[in-house]
């Protein structure tokens, strides 16, 4: 067991292509992190530079108390899982997970005891003797985590580890991935870019976005206070609705020639703007009803144009004063296309950024 | 010049008006027959030009060839194994042979070892595509210039002789490289490498880019040095490609005949079996003993290209 620390880690592949920049992270001992964000975020090649198959160009990394920039892969007593699994095609699969035992001169009993095991918890015990190449896509899935499990190491490392398996398979193996990291307790970093992946399976989750690390926290934080624009529209499906609204004098704001009544902390924010200011307001598609004169509700009226109906709950597209906005919203509303609705949104769940800085004003 | 454009025209014209003008009529032919007939007559109507051309060109003069082998010099009474006796009984077609064998052993792990060397290492480096055409470079000389190149090499005058020239520059005395059995073999052989080394780098290197990096990268994670993961990983998944280049080179080895004829023309003990044959035939005129000789080469490839075609087999079915 082991923690894993990135200390002002950078990796340049040259003077305009900085990868990693700046990352600053600590991942507890035992702990489930999920690095996610849009391809080309730098999130493989951090995982990379902690399995030691990239050089760091600048900055610390520690697994534990030892500093491994200088380490060899093979001495960070770290196991990783492939994309696209990498098993060994000519080996079959009890050599694929014995090869790296084998290689470290682990005595014969030991080996055997421990691939059975290891087959025992993966269900792979029935197709020791084949060859990958007569597995299914999910059997492989699971020889390559074997393959990481056998060697006991103190971090996993794991690569988009679903994203060749159909979409069936995916949800059971993502629960098979969270039970196996309950039972063994091995510190484990996560890369993935799909957000859903990332929520249900994360202790923590750090969204990352051109090389920068945009926000570390759990779940829970990032989805109700994502510190900026990015991670607000990243995390959450179906993603965040934006508008561009204006101050006015008073704790209001303006969508247009629709005025937007707020109090609390999301009207201290608006109080505290220039009147004229632009603002960005947020505001999640779950989180907006059909509105009714509620207290600390904000009231946007909209113009229906499509209805999805999803059994239990319909997602509505709407037109706000010239702004898109997703709702899902209760079936038995009984909303259809070309309805004048107000949506209402409670305010506590009203997202404000500077339309500058994309920060938030309100987390 | 103007009879030439006029032949062109008519090449291009004409071949491909053939082609379509014999699918037309076998068409035409197909429907006179009941309908039930017409898709088991089909390909081989559609065949039927292909078998003809193996058949004149290749078939035939096969089977002429092995005819031609029992008779006598000029063709014309059947001596039986006679041919054969005469050439297994001449110390010097021995000698023939093992230079053959000596070709195929050290011709083949030459430019395999070598191939695999360069395609192994030159895959690191940044300047892969450089090095890798420099090597494959010679493959684009004839193998006639190559030879008269590498005779001036080994020329016996250090003015002309480069390695004499080299070998000097360490106080030794020019050596008659192409004269005394077995080196001049060697020598010989060395100039061959220096062609195909090339040829094997490419297919070797081709093989090797399709081993995914990630496989790589999965043994260095497992523990593997290097070491390991070339002999533990690339070279199990490289063995088919490695067989076939190492097949392909030694039914080169056995056919080897340009170079030779033009470094030594056979002389002092280097001759090989392909110009056994062609002196056979076009100086000394005796064509039953040179219709053996082809005869015994092909009896010598034939294995190997089985072993190449049940490979080949293999492969597609693994696909």
């Amino acid at each position: 067991m082991a923690t894993v620390t990135f200390d002002h880690v950078y990796k340049r592949y040259s003077a305009d292509v900085v990868a990693v920049n700046d990352l600053n992270l600590e991942i507890a001992d035992g702990e489930f992190l999920v690095l996610v964000g849009p391809s080309g975020c730098g999130k493989t090649t951090a995982l990379r530079c902690v399995a030691g198959l990239e050089t760091i160009s600048d900055g610390k990394l520690y697994i534990g108390d030892r500093v491994v920039n200088d380490v060899a892969p093979k001495d960070r007593d770290i196991a990783m899982v492939f994309q696209s699994y990498a098993l060994y095609p000519h080996m079959s699969v009890y050599d694929n997970l014995a090869f790296g035992l084998k290689l470290r001169k682990t005595p014969k009993a030991d080996i055997e005891r421990r691939v059975k095991e290891a087959a025992g918890i993966l269900g792979l015990e029935r197709f020791l003797d084949r060859k990958p190449k007569a597995l299914s896509g999910g059997q492989r899935q699971r020889v390559a985590l074997g393959r990481a499990i056998v060697r006991e190491p103190s971090v996993f490392l794991m690569d988009e580890p679903l994203s060749n398996l159909d979409a069936k398979l995916r949800v059971q193996t993502r629960a098979e991935i969270a039970r196996l990291h309950q039972r063994l307790g091995t510190t484990t970093v996560y890369v993935t870019h799909d957000q859903v992946e990332a929520m249900t399976m994360g202790d923590r989750i750090a969204v990352m976005k051109d090389g920068l690390l945009h926000q570390v926290g759990t779940p829970q934080e990032l989805y109700d206070h994502p510190t900026n624009v990015f991670v607000a529209g990243f995390i959450g499906s179906p993603a965040m609705n934006f508008a561009t609204v204006k101050a006015t004098e008073g704790e209001d704001l303006m969508l247009g020639s629709a005025k937007l009544n707020l109090s609390g902390a999301a009207a201290k924010a608006a109080a505290d703007r220039p009147k004229g200011a632009d603002l960005l307001i947020g505001f999640r598609p779950e989180h907006l009803d059909i509105a009714d004169g509620q207290a600390d509700t904000v009231s946007i009226p909209a113009r229906v144009d499509v209805v999805e109906y999803l059994g239990n709950e319909e997602l509505i597209h709407a037109q706000a004063e010239g702004t898109e906005i997703v709702a899902l919203i209760p079936s038995d509303r009984r909303v259809k296309p070309g309805d004048q609705v107000n949506l209402g949104v409670p305010l506590e769940k009203l997202h404000m950024f500077d339309p500058e800085s994309e920060q938030s004003l309100v987390a | 010049m103007e009879n030439r454009w006029l032949m062109a025209a008519i090449v291009l014209v004409g071949v491909p008006l053939v082609i379509v003008g014999y699918i037309v009529l076998t068409e035409r032919v197909l429907r006179l027959l009941p309908p039930s007939r017409r898709d088991g007559i089909r390909p081989w109507l559609w065949l039927a030009p292909a078998l003809a051309f193996v058949g004149i060109f290749l078939i035939y003069p096969t089977i002429r060839t092995v005819i031609l082998s029992f008779m006598d010099a000029r063709s014309e009474s059947f001596i039986g194994l006679g041919n054969y006796a005469e050439f297994f009984g001449n110390d010097r077609n021995w000698t023939v042979l093992v230079n053959n064998l000596l070709w195929i052993v050290f011709f083949t792990l030459l430019t395999v070892v070598f191939g695999l060397l360069i395609a192994v290492l030159t895959d690191r480096v940044r300047y892969e595509s450089v090095a890798k055409a420099i090597i494959f470079l010679p493959m684009a000389i004839s193998f006639v210039a190559a030879g008269i190149i590498w005779r001036f090499m080994y020329d016996f005058s250090p003015e002309t002789g480069t390695l004499n020239a080299a070998v000097g520059v360490l106080g030794i005395e020019p050596q008659t490289w192409l004269f005394d059995w077995p080196r001049n073999n060697f020598m010989i052989i060395i100039a061959a490498a220096w062609i195909w080394t090339g040829f094997c780098m490419v297919i070797l290197s081709a093989g090797l880019k399709g081993i995914s990096t990630e496989l790589l990268e999965a043994g260095r994670m497992d523990g593997a040095n290097e070491f390991q993961i070339f002999f533990r990983i690339i070279m199990p998944l490289m063995a088919p490609t490695i067989a076939v280049v190492t097949t392909t080179m030694i039914i080169f080895a056995l056919k080897v005949f340009d170079l030779v004829y033009v470094m030594t023309g056979g002389r002092f003990d280097t001759d090989v079996l392909a110009n056994r044959m062609y002196s056979e035939a076009f100086i000394g005129r005796d064509f039953g003993m040179s219709a053996a000789v082809a005869v015994i080469l092909l009896t010598l490839i034939v294995p190997i290209m089985a072993f190449n075609i049940r490979r080949f087999r293999q492969q597609e079915a693994i696909r």
